[in-house]
Formats: structure tokens, C-alpha cells, sequence
């Protein structure tokens, strides 16, 4: 694996695509913009890393090397690879217990994930976080949370201090931070409390759900009154997306305008991205879920 | 070390004058024992206990009404300031209400480092439920002087993701009972996040605001949340009482790496006192001696001190020379200041206003015992309030809170042990 500490960055030149209208419920392939084969190869590598290690994370709980939980994230990598590889070291990305693809898509090295889930001093947490509290401060990375939606006011921090060094401190920051979360997350307080806040105060941050239709092992529909996730944003005063979770370039294409919105200073953005979760909730969960049928 | 055995030997050899006789001989015993000094008169029958101690003292107390008699003070007037840490009356300073303090010192605080910020309810454009960040968003902005949406969760949660990424942020409760709505972000994000994200990242935060029992303000805006969170791991916690170390312990809760949880009092806020000119900070982790003394160790803070020191008027005129600990650092303990004076004076009263089960005294009682229990004549005292929601009917909250009666009582009961 080339350059494990870092990513790459900077896509070369390339000619200017005709724009896509902004913000369609669903992007189709007519909209897509055309990639070169070298980002094509970057993100194919980013999501085939994230896939093989979610499958050695789970050999290795089968055999004993790794305790507690494991979450695996086997379906979903084109969200992490379609977002986080649009970023800059400097941005911040917040997850849930979910968190070690976006941590692989950031540019934390393997070695120190598995180490993490070993529990050993090597890695990323010295072995005190494990596999639900991954952060990298030099990558940014602000976790890693076990409960579910802890960490979307901590993105929204983020986005705060990046706005306050821009209008406070008046230095050139254009930082926007991510916040990673399930749909099970959008039914709680603190989703929506920081949505209004981001809107209110213009925050640089992007909002992704990923959507598996299943909150743990509960229905969204059995769990959530309106399961169009995308339209929460517009009762906030923010654009609402819908996107193909599971396609990599569609994905890619909505992040960019989601974080140009919010590197431009214009503000939040949510975006739904239906992505299934092939391996279910955790380790723990078997792979055929007994009755999913509702 | 003397054991049971020897204990009783020693008694047996002891002349007899040292028991009380019969007859109206009066004894003193200015002896320094066990660097201990006891005036003691005795115009009567009593019986007099004396104990051998396990680090070899000899003690001498006694069972009665108390001290009488000889050693009353005509000008009983419970010194407070002047002996203490806080000798504000030694230089020139000015006079400042206590909210003022605070204001004064985020106000130097903000000018110091840009990063500091404050984020709150009504913080900003109007100046804090209590004013203590009166004019600070008008000379500062509204970015700095953040008026967020009632929702303590998600801006404590903001704060702490803002103290991660660099600021330095200053989260204010209302009340500090709202902050049982930020529970989670408390204990999981401020408290724990330094250890699982093994180091990497610091949360210079500070959560502050009032707590404790106002006047009448019923059961949920009564609480005192100190107990709640004294168990989350990496948390420090102080709790001011006068204008002197509200200042001073703001100050050091800012430049602090650590989340500090500063309680203020609601009744507190209008305390006046003259505060140095010049800058000073208050140390966090160390407590504050309000009036020093031989016979008894009270420790107290936040408002109880006021009940103690008017106690205290009391007990002096009674003949007691209490020495009174304000602790003001509620976790950790300064264990080194409390310990000196439990090796002094050999009993140990607490009064707070936390409740009785769970409370900060429950926890210091623990840590004395463990630290000191040779040092102890006399089991740990300690009264809190009552574990019952604060009534609203002003008599029904006065019981439930410790008086000033009850402190004397307590005093007393101890010393003649």
C-alpha cells in the first residue's frame, strides 16, 4: 500500500465538466462528472482497503485477538471514501462507533487502527480508546464515539472554531468539519439540536447519514415517523440531499457541492446516503438477520 | 504504638490528681500535649476521660456541659478574612460584588487570549441571567459572546468539540440543574475523552454556573449537582464562595488544560468584598483557611461557609476555637491542607449542602478516614442536607438545609467526646 500516512490530495488538472444543477434528489448518471483514472484508482484503493480490513477485523474477533465490540462497515465505503477523500488535513470528520473506514479514508494508518483494536500501546489511542473511540489529532480525526449522536455537537465544535478563526481571529480558514452518523441517529435530540445550530450560525460542516434502513436491529420504519431523512434539512433551513450510498462517483459528486457550500461559508448541508450494511450491526449480529421481512 | 493493655496500665499508674475530685480545687492543664492546647477549667464535678492516643498522646477531655466559665472572649467576633488566604484587607484594591468578580475575571481572561469564548443562554445580549457577562458580547462580539438555543446537550457538546479543535470556551448553565441535560457530553465527551483518545486531545473547557439552594426557587433549580458529577473520571471541580476566589479560581479554571466545573451559589452572586488591583489567580486544587483553630475541624463550601463563620460567632462565645476550611477544590480533595488540620485539632466536622447520600461529604468523610483515621478522637460529623427535594414553602426549605443551630450542636457534641 503506497503513502500510508497520508493521502493523496490535490486531483490534477483536469477539463472543466459542464456544472451540474444543484442539488438533485437524486443524482442520476447524466450528471456525473467524468474522473481521471488516477482518482478513479484512489478511491477504488481507499474503499478496497476499507472493505478487506472491516473483513479481517471480523476474522480477527473470530479468533479471539479483539474483545468488546466491532462494528463492521462492509457496504458503506463509498460514503466514506466518496466524502472524506474530498478533504484536507486539516478538516475535521466526527464518527460514531462505525468510525474505523473513515479513519482509513483520512489517512490514519492501518497499523495503528488494528494496533488500537488489540489494545495495544501502538496504537492510535494507546490502546485506552478501542474500537468505538478512534482519534487522530494529526489527522484530524475527532472520534470515535460509543453513544450515538455524542459526536455530531462535537463536529459541530469543529465547524465553530473554524468560523470563529474566520470571523474572530480573521484568519484565511476555510476548514469544514463532517459528521458521520446512522439513520437510527436522526430520530435523536442532539441531531436535531445541532442541525439548528449549524443553520443558525451558518456553520462549515456537512452532515452524512448513512442510512442502512435498520437502527441496530429495529426498522427505520418502524422507528421513525417521516424515513426521508433528506427532508429534516429544510425544516432547518438547510439543503437536503438524497444520494445513492452505495455508488462511489454519485456520492463524490454531492460531497463536492456540500463541502464547496461549506467552505464558501453558505452553511450546513445534509445529506442522506442509502447505503446498506451487508454485515449488519456488529459482529455480534449474525450475518442473516432472522426475521428482516417486516 | 500502645495497645488496649497498655492503655489500661497507664491509666492505672496516672496520680490521682489528674481525676476530678470532689472538692472545688480548679485544674488547669496549659500543658502542650501532643501539640495540643487545652484551657480547661473545672469549677465542678466532672468527670474527666483521659485517653492514650495510638501515636502516643495523652488526651484529656471532658464529658459535660462544655467549656464555661473562664474563657469567655467579650469581643467574640469570628475572625474571618483578615487571617486567611484571601488578605484582600492588606492592600488597596476595589470593592466588587461577587458576579462582578466573575465578570472581571473573564473579562481579563478574554482580552488576555483571543480563544476564550463564552457560550451560553442569554449570555450575550443580555449580559446572563445573573449578569455576570454584562456587556462582554457588546465589547467582544456575538461570536465570542455566543447566545446559543436552549439546548444544553448540543452546545456543552459544541463546547467541548470547539476545546478539542483549539478554543477555549467557557459554557454557562443557567442553572447548574440544567446541565443534567448535558450529562452525556459531561461525562463521556469533557470527563473521558482525554483518556480515550489516549492523550491526543485536551479539553480546556470550563461549564459554570449557580446551583444550590436559593430561596424558593423550588426542587429542580435547587439542585446541587456536584455530587452527580464527582465520580466522572477527569473532571475537576471547584466551587467559589467569596469575590476574592470567585475571581481568582475563574481565572485559573481558564488557563487550566483540563474541563473544570466551576459551581457558583445563586445567594452568593451579591457578596461584597474589596479584591486586590493587581492580577492574581487562586490556586484550583487547594482550600482555603477561613479562620483557623485548635479544637475542631469544620469544612465547608459555597454557602455553608456563611453558616459556619455565623456559627462560628457563636461557638467562640461558647469558649470553641474552631478552625474553619473553606475546600473549595471539590475534586480533588486537598487532602494536604485538610490533613494538617486534622493533625492539629483531632475532629473533624463537615457542613455542605450537598444531599446526605452520595454528597462531597460522603466522599471526604471516605478520604479523611483513609488518609487520617489515627489522627481521629472522634468519628467524622457531617451535615448535609436532607435527602428530600427542596420544598418550596420557605419554612419546609430552611429544614432542609443545614443552620447555623445545628452546626453549633454538632460542635459541641464533638468536643466533649
Amino acid at each position: 500500500i503506497k503513502n500510508p500516512n497520508g493521502y493523496k490530495q490535490q486531483v490534477p488538472n483536469k477539463p472543466e465538466p459542464p456544472p451540474a444543477p444543484p442539488f438533485p434528489h437524486s443524482s442520476s448518471l447524466l450528471n456525473l462528472q467524468l474522473i481521471t483514472r488516477e482518482v478513479g484508482l484512489e478511491l477504488y484503493e481507499d474503499m478496497a482497503l476499507g472493505r478487506s480490513f472491516k473483513d479481517m477485523c471480523a476474522q480477527m474477533y473470530d479468533k479471539g485477538k479483539v474483545f468488546g465490540y466491532v462494528h463492521l462497515y462492509n457496504g458503506q465505503e463509498a460514503v466514506s471514501t466518496g466524502f472524506i477523500k474530498l478533504l484536507k488535513q486539516s478538516d475535521s470528520i466526527v464518527s460514531a462507533y462505525r468510525c474505523h473506514v473513515h479513519a482509513l479514508s483520512k489517512g490514519v494508518p492501518a497499523r495503528a487502527l488494528m494496533s488500537e483494536l488489540f489494545g495495544k500501546t501502538t496504537g492510535c489511542c494507546r490502546g485506552q480508546g478501542g474500537s468505538m473511540h478512534m482519534f487522530s489529532k494529526e489527522h484530524n480525526l475527532l472520534g470515535g464515539f460509543a453513544f450515538i449522536g455524542e459526536g455530531i455537537p462535537v463536529a459541530t465544535g469543529a465547524a465553530f472554531y473554524s468560523k470563529y478563526r474566520r470571523d474572530v481571529l480573521k484568519e484565511k480558514c476555510d476548514d469544514v468539519a463532517l459528521a458521520f452518523f446512522g439513520d437510527g441517529t436522526c430520530n435523536n435530540g442532539q441531531f436535531f439540536e445541532c442541525l439548528n445550530m449549524a443553520a443558525l450560525w451558518k456553520l462549515p460542516i456537512v452532515f452524512v447519514v448513512q442510512n442502512n434502513l435498520w437502527a441496530m436491529n429495529t426498522s427505520q420504519l418502524r422507528a421513525t415517523s417521516d424515513p426521508e431523512i433528506w427532508k429534516k434539512g429544510p425544516a432547518f433551513g438547510m439543503p437536503g440531499i438524497h444520494v445513492d450510498g452505495m455508488d462511489v462517483l454519485k456520492v463524490r459528486e454531492v460531497a463536492k457541492e456540500a463541502i464547496g457550500r461549506a467552505r464558501r461559508g453558505e452553511g450546513p448541508t445534509l445529506v442522506e446516503c442509502e447505503a446498506y450494511l451487508l454485515r449488519g450491526h456488529s459482529v455480534l449480529d449474525p450475518d442473516e438477520p432472522p426475521d428482516r421481512g417486516m | 504504638m500502645a495497645t488496649v493493655q497498655g492503655l489500661a496500665t497507664t491509666m492505672t499508674t496516672l496520680p490521682e490528681t489528674f481525676f476530678s475530685s470532689p472538692s472545688s480545687r480548679s485544674i488547669q492543664f496549659p500543658a502542650v500535649v501532643a501539640g495540643r492546647r487545652h484551657h480547661v477549667a473545672q469549677s465542678q464535678r466532672r468527670i474527666t476521660v483521659v485517653g492514650l492516643r495510638s501515636d502516643g498522646g495523652v488526651s484529656f477531655s471532658n464529658q459535660g456541659a462544655g467549656h464555661r466559665g473562664l474563657h469567655l472572649i467579650p469581643t467574640a467576633v469570628a475572625s474571618t478574612a483578615e487571617a486567611s488566604a484571601s488578605s484582600a484587607t492588606a492592600k488597596p484594591g476595589h470593592e466588587l460584588l461577587l458576579f462582578e468578580a466573575l465578570r472581571e475575571g473573564l473579562e481579563e481572561e478574554m482580552d488576555r487570549d483571543p480563544l476564550v469564548c463564552v457560550m451560553g443562554e442569554d449570555v450575550g445580549h443580555y449580559g446572563g441571567s445573573y449578569k455576570v457577562t454584562k456587556g462582554l458580547a457588546n465589547k467582544f462580539g456575538d461570536l465570542r459572546v455566543l447566545d446559543t438555543p436552549i439546548a444544553e446537550n448540543s452546545f456543552t457538546g459544541m463546547g467541548i468539540g470547539a476545546a478539542m479543535t483549539g478554543l477555549r470556551p467557557i459554557v454557562e448553565g443557567m442553572n447548574m440543574g440544567f446541565l443534567l441535560l448535558a450529562f452525556n457530553q459531561i461525562s463521556n465527551n469533557c470527563g473521558m475523552l482525554h483518556y480515550t483518545s489516549g492523550g491526543q486531545f485536551t479539553i480546556p473547557i470550563v461549564i459554570r454556573g449557580p446551583g444550590g439552594v436559593g430561596r424558593q426557587l423550588g426542587a429542580e433549580h435547587s439542585q446541587r449537582l456536584e455530587s452527580y458529577f464527582q465520580s466522572v473520571p477527569g473532571l475537576q471541580m471547584v466551587a467559589c464562595s467569596t469575590s476574592y476566589n470567585a475571581k481568582g479560581l475563574m481565572k485559573a479554571a481558564i488557563r487550566s488544560e483540563n474541563p473544570v466545573i466551576l459551581f457558583e451559589h445563586v445567594l452568593l452572586y451579591n457578596l461584597k468584598e474589596r479584591i486586590p488591583d493587581e492580577e492574581y489567580i487562586c490556586c484550583l486544587e487547594e482550600a482555603e483557611m477561613v479562620r483557623p483553630g485548635e479544637h475542631i475541624t469544620i469544612l465547608t463550601y459555597s454557602r455553608m461557609r456563611y453558616h459556619v463563620m455565623q456559627a462560628a460567632k457563636t461557638l467562640v462565645n461558647k469558649g470553641y476555637d474552631p478552625e474553619v476550611i473553606d475546600i473549595r477544590s471539590l475534586k480533588p480533595f486537598d487532602l494536604y491542607t485538610i490533613g494538617n488540620s486534622v493533625k492539629k485539632t483531632h475532629r473533624v466536622l463537615i457542613v455542605e449542602e450537598c444531599m446526605r447520600t452520595g454528597g462531597i461529604g460522603a466522599s471526604l468523610r471516605a478520604a479523611i478516614m483513609e488518609n487520617f483515621w489515627d489522627y481521629l478522637d472522634t468519628p467524622i460529623e457531617c451535615l448535609s442536607s436532607q435527602d428530600v427535594p427542596t420544598p418550596y414553602a420557605g419554612t419546609l426549605e430552611d429544614w432542609t438545609v443545614v443552620q447555623p443551630p445545628q452546626i453549633v450542636a454538632a460542635v459541641e457534641k464533638l468536643c466533649c467526646m
